[in-house]
């Protein structure tokens, strides 16, 4: 307990006004995160509830939303949240280039969600299939399977992108 | 002690010869054999090396030869030799009598033969299929086979994968997947559970498969070097490097000294992130989210520290065959240093968080044991084997430029989840020690970096490396263009999945998130 106080006293806030090389990259998720904040308020009431399908990444996307929600970029405190159910969830994040095991999974993760919802792709691979577009066993990129509203490029995208991403989508 | 001594008697007692004995660069060991003696010299072999099946698999040279071919790996550690059983398997009605009854860890490669090449593993006594689903994947359909064409498969399938059953009062089952709560790689998990206690864990994986082997066939090396960090998004380096050091091996590329000491760098920096990344994720499975964000600090510092040295946050594109694209500048260096002793002032931060709280330690303490006879038996490899007792890290085993460096093996002998942890705090401190030995190596090293001209050559090579979970494999044949005509990748989930299904019996439903975390094993690097 006392590590735990110790820690949180002297770490302090982390999220970002930090000094030197990193402060460029701290003052610009503040200004994206406070424009996104005020967007979703205005399109979803309170808050943006997403939930990640895996169809096949290689994990890397995984990764780097997961560092979305890390005390650095910290994407909750702009209403934001990764939700463990689709019920749940206003939008839908698909990463991979959908393999024929998952097709099946990601429709029904689909069809479990509440109106009204969109489709946001993350990473190459969701769009078109990526590097693995040839493949015997890809679906070749989620909107062969549902309507995507939203693509984040990128192998893999990193946090700033997807939070800008998710910006220039809700104007 | 020579090989050959052992080598010799497993060889004459079948009729063969030590001229069926073939070394190839100075590594590995090449055994051709005829159907009959395969399995007889395999069982030798695993009981001899003590090693596990590391790889297993079978390739088409029906168009040059008219025959499959299908070689079995062993590591034989003692020697700092890969030992490789090879034989021809005729293409009519092709079989082999199977090595599973008595070696487990080749069970998951010989049912992977039979539904990418369609090659009867007789004996067997697991028929289902792994990747190819039976649900969208017809019978009869061998991807893997030369001149495989996807338009000529009509139906697609229609059958129902069949779970173990256990039967009893009070027993029910909880399907779990494929799409977890998580963020993360879908799989699905089929426990059996009477009251509190797990009794019984399937896991159903292949959801994530792309085809990849397929997908490095007919590729040029340059391109396939991308492929290969596209195999496991969390080993992105560990793959890439992996790969080319097969491919340097058959073009007999030298790797400048410096530049394989940059490699060992950042192969480091990826053990370091990932395991900061793990250990925060144990505390989170654990419910102690104070020192998962802590952890998840640590690891975004080595992330962008990543940035700064290569470009990408994951080392994208830095490694190449014939060594790294590019040195690192002298401010370049002194920001690693700076950051590193950062980054473990915070490390040691989170570890003594970690150790002080007394409801986390008895969490993961005797909390999904894995013994070291089943870790044995199953063939487990890498971090999971280390802290369940087994002496095997490829960087002391063939150690390669590793020689040059001083650093311990980690190992616990608990196998418990806190024996994980263990090891991965002590890997990740040992880590930065390499670093800095690197780092005053790098001063005296000769600056040799030009732009790398490969004369491509054919042939075949096995390359590995120690990722941060444990051994990468890469088995690649190339033609005479300098194509590649197949390549086997093994990640070291491959063999360790199942040890995690063997760990979590006994153990509590609410546990198994904390056990999984703590092998972290990659989706994707398994279903390939």
């Amino acid at each position: 307990m006392i590590n735990i106080l110790k820690n949180r006293l002297f770490k302090g806030i982390v999220t970002r006004p930090i000094t030197g090389k990193e402060a460029s990259l701290c003052k610009s998720v503040e200004t994206i995160g406070e424009e996104l904040k005020a967007e979703i308020y205005k399109k979803f009431g309170r808050s943006l509830h997403i939930r990640e399908v895996d169809t096949g990444s290689c994990g890397g996307c995984e990764s780097e939303i997961i560092a979305t929600t890390n005390p650095i970029y910290d994407i909750q405190r702009f209403g934001i949240d990764f939700v463990a159910s689709p019920r749940h969830a206003d939008a839908l994040l698909v990463t991979g280039p959908v393999s024929k095991n998952m097709k099946l999974a990601l429709k029904k993760t689909y069809d479990a969600m509440p109106e009204p919802k969109f489709v946001i792709t993350l990473g190459d691979c969701a769009a078109g299939g990526g590097i693995f577009k040839d493949s015997y066993y890809v679906e070749g990129g989620v909107e062969k399977v549902l309507p995507v509203s939203l693509h984040i490029p990128g192998c893999p995208p990193t946090p700033t992108d997807i939070i800008k991403g998710i910006l220039a989508f809700l104007r | 002690m020579n090989y050959k001594y052992i080598l010799k008697d497993l060889l004459e007692s079948r009729g063969m010869q030590m001229e069926d004995l073939k070394e190839l660069y100075d590594d590995e060991v090449h055994i051709k054999t005829e159907p009959e003696n395969f399995k007889g010299l395999c069982l030798g072999l695993h009981k001899e090396l003590g090693s596990g099946v590391m790889m297993l698999f079978a390739a088409d040279e029906r168009s040059t030869r008219g025959v499959f071919v299908i070689r079995c790996v062993f590591l034989g550690a003692k020697y700092k030799r890969w030992f490789i059983v090879n034989m021809d398997v005729s293409p009519e009605n092709p079989r082999f009598s199977s090595l599973a009854k008595d070696i487990f860890s080749a069970s998951l490669f010989e049912r992977e033969m039979k539904e990418m090449y369609g090659i009867e593993p007789i004996g067997n006594p697991d028929p289902r299929r792994l990747n190819l689903h039976d649900e969208v994947w017809p019978e009869g359909a061998y991807p893997l086979r030369k001149g495989f064409d996807i338009s000529k498969i009509g139906s697609t399938g229609s059958k129902e994968y069949k779970f173990k059953k256990i039967e009893g009062v009070g027993v029910f089952e909880i399907p779990v997947g494929p799409v977890h709560a998580g963020i993360i790689g879908p799989g699905h998990f089929r426990f059996s559970s009477a009251g509190e206690p797990i009794i019984n864990m399937e896991a159903r994986l292949g959801f994530t498969h792309r085809g990849v082997e397929k997908e490095f066939e007919g590729k040029s090396v340059l391109e396939a070097v991308k492929l290969a960090e596209c195999v496991s998004g969390d080993s992105i380096f560990g793959h890439s490097l992996a790969f080319s050091a097969a491919i340097e091996k058959i073009c007999g590329v030298t790797v400048p000294e410096d530049e394989q000491y940059l490699r060992v760098m950042i192969l480091e920096i990826e053990r370091m992130y990932n395991h900061a990344s793990d250990i925060g994720g144990m505390a989170l499975d654990a419910g102690f989210s104070f020192p998962s964000m802590y952890a998840s600090i640590i690891k975004e510092n080595i992330l962008e520290l990543n940035k700064v040295l290569t470009g990408t946050r994951y080392n994208k594109g830095f490694n190449t065959i014939g060594g790294v694209t590019g040195l690192l500048s002298g401010d370049k260096i002194s920001h690693l240093s700076g950051s590193l002793e950062k980054i473990l002032k915070d490390f040691k931060e989170l570890k003594d968080m970690l150790y002080s709280s007394v409801s986390f330690m008895d969490r993961v303490d005797t909390t999904g044991i894995l013994k070291k006879k089943t870790a044995e038996d199953l063939g487990a490899v890498g971090l999971a084997a280390r802290a369940s007792g087994i002496s095997m890290d490829l960087r002391k085993d063939l150690p390669g430029i590793y020689d040059k460096i001083i650093f311990n093996m980690a190992r616990q002998a608990a196998g418990d989840v806190l024996a994980r942890l263990n090891v991965r705090i002590e890997e990740f401190e040992t880590s930065a020690g390499i670093i800095k030995q690197v780092l005053e190596k790098l001063d005296s090293a000769p600056k040799q970096h030009q732009p790398k001209s490969i004369n491509m050559a054919g042939g075949s090579a096995l390359g590995y490396v120690e990722g941060w979970r444990g051994p990468i494999l890469y088995w690649v044949r190339l033609d005479t263009r300098g194509i590649i005509d197949r390549c086997k990748i093994v990640d070291p989930s491959f063999h360790n999945w199942t040890a995690l299904t063997f760990a979590v019996l006994g153990n509590i439903m609410p546990d198994f998130p904390l056990c999984n975390k703590s092998f972290d094993l990659s989706y994707s690097g398994n279903d390939l």
